[in-house]
């Protein structure tokens, strides 16, 4: 199995991101360069965090036009796996590959603190065998409000597509505990088809040891999983 | 020829604007307290060569569409008008 991530102008989590999978999973990953047309033979695609083209427009707007992400939604549409992470997640909903918009948070600030999130798909290989419990992942973002219509969260929820939501350290979930005021609580869900992932908190933040916490890597040893 | 477009990006109604919000209650310290509601976009000028008007709105159209606003939060509206 080999992980690629991309790196945009402005990616800022994609060393975090490869020392992550490398040294903490023990992974095979190599960097992509956006501009290239070439996944280089790679099974799971991951979309950093970061501020790709300074955030410009609207997050991850022009990003979606880098020529790397005609190879990227090629490969997601025929099955292959695609995880986006923060400015990752951006892009992917920019890109149409989930559904849905990250709006500005509803406090108007950037927040940049940990969280807790709850573990919610049972369909979704990232999520199905982690505990119910609350776990502790770092989030930075300005742009985290998940949005999308009344249809849409309807198909998300019956589709059990929904991958995390914002809880407190008890695995409760409310309004005090949602950091952005996103819809439903929702910090990270799938695609229709499972193979697309989208979260707005940081797992590679939190994978080592060394960090004082490592929620993260249970999270994305998931990834690992998937493919095996 | 060469066309100018004006084009103005707002957020839709369905979705709560925190920044209008914002403004709206800077606005009611600032003693105008008639206001009842802001909602912030953008706005956007391009220039751009086209045979006619019409191509010069149909290409305007693609790059709202396609870029420059994103319609499951934001709608957009312009004009187009002939540069001297």
């Amino acid at each position: 199995m080999k992980f690629g991530v991309v790196v945009f102008p402005g990616s800022n989590c994609d060393d975090d991101t490869v020392f992550a999978l490398q040294h903490n999973l023990g992974q095979e990953v190599v960097k992509l360069w956006h501009k290239d047309h070439d996944l280089q033979g790679c099974d799971f695609v991951i979309l950093p965090g970061g501020f790709s083209y300074g955030d410009y427009l609207r997050t991850g707007a022009i990003a979606r036009f880098s020529p790397l992400m005609n190879e990227v939604i090629e490969h997601a549409n025929r099955g292959g796996y695609v995880m986006g992470i923060c400015n990752g997640f951006q892009i992917l909903v920019e890109a149409g590959l989930l559904p849905g918009v990250l709006l500005r948070n509803l406090s108007q600030k950037y927040v940049c603190k940990n969280i807790h999130l709850l573990p919610q798909s049972k369909a979704a290989s990232l999520t199905s065998s982690l505990e119910s419990r609350a776990y502790t992942i770092p989030i930075a973002h300005g742009d985290g409000r998940y949005f999308t219509d009344a249809d849409g969260l309807k198909k998300l929820n019956d589709n059990d597509q929904v991958l995390f939501r914002y809880c407190d350290a008890d695995g409760n979930i409310s309004d005090e505990a949602n950091p952005n005021g996103s819809l439903d609580s929702i910090a990270g869900i799938a695609n229709a088809g499972f193979n697309v992932f989208g979260m707005m908190p940081h797992p590679e933040r939190a994978s080592d040891e060394a960090l004082g916490n490592a929620d993260g890597r249970i999270i994305l040893e998931q990834l690992v999983g998937v493919l095996v | 020829m060469q066309f100018a477009a004006d084009i103005n990006i707002m957020p839709i109604k369905e979705i709560l604007d925190p920044q209008g919000k914002a403004v709206k209650l800077g606005l009611h310290n600032l003693g105008i307290d008639q206001v009842d509601d802001v909602r912030i976009g953008k706005h956007i000028t391009i220039r751009l060569e086209a045979a006619d008007a019409e191509a010069a709105e149909e290409k305007v159209k693609i790059a709202c569409e396609k870029l420059l606003a994103n319609l499951i939060m934001e709608e957009f509206s312009f004009e187009v008008h002939p540069v001297q």
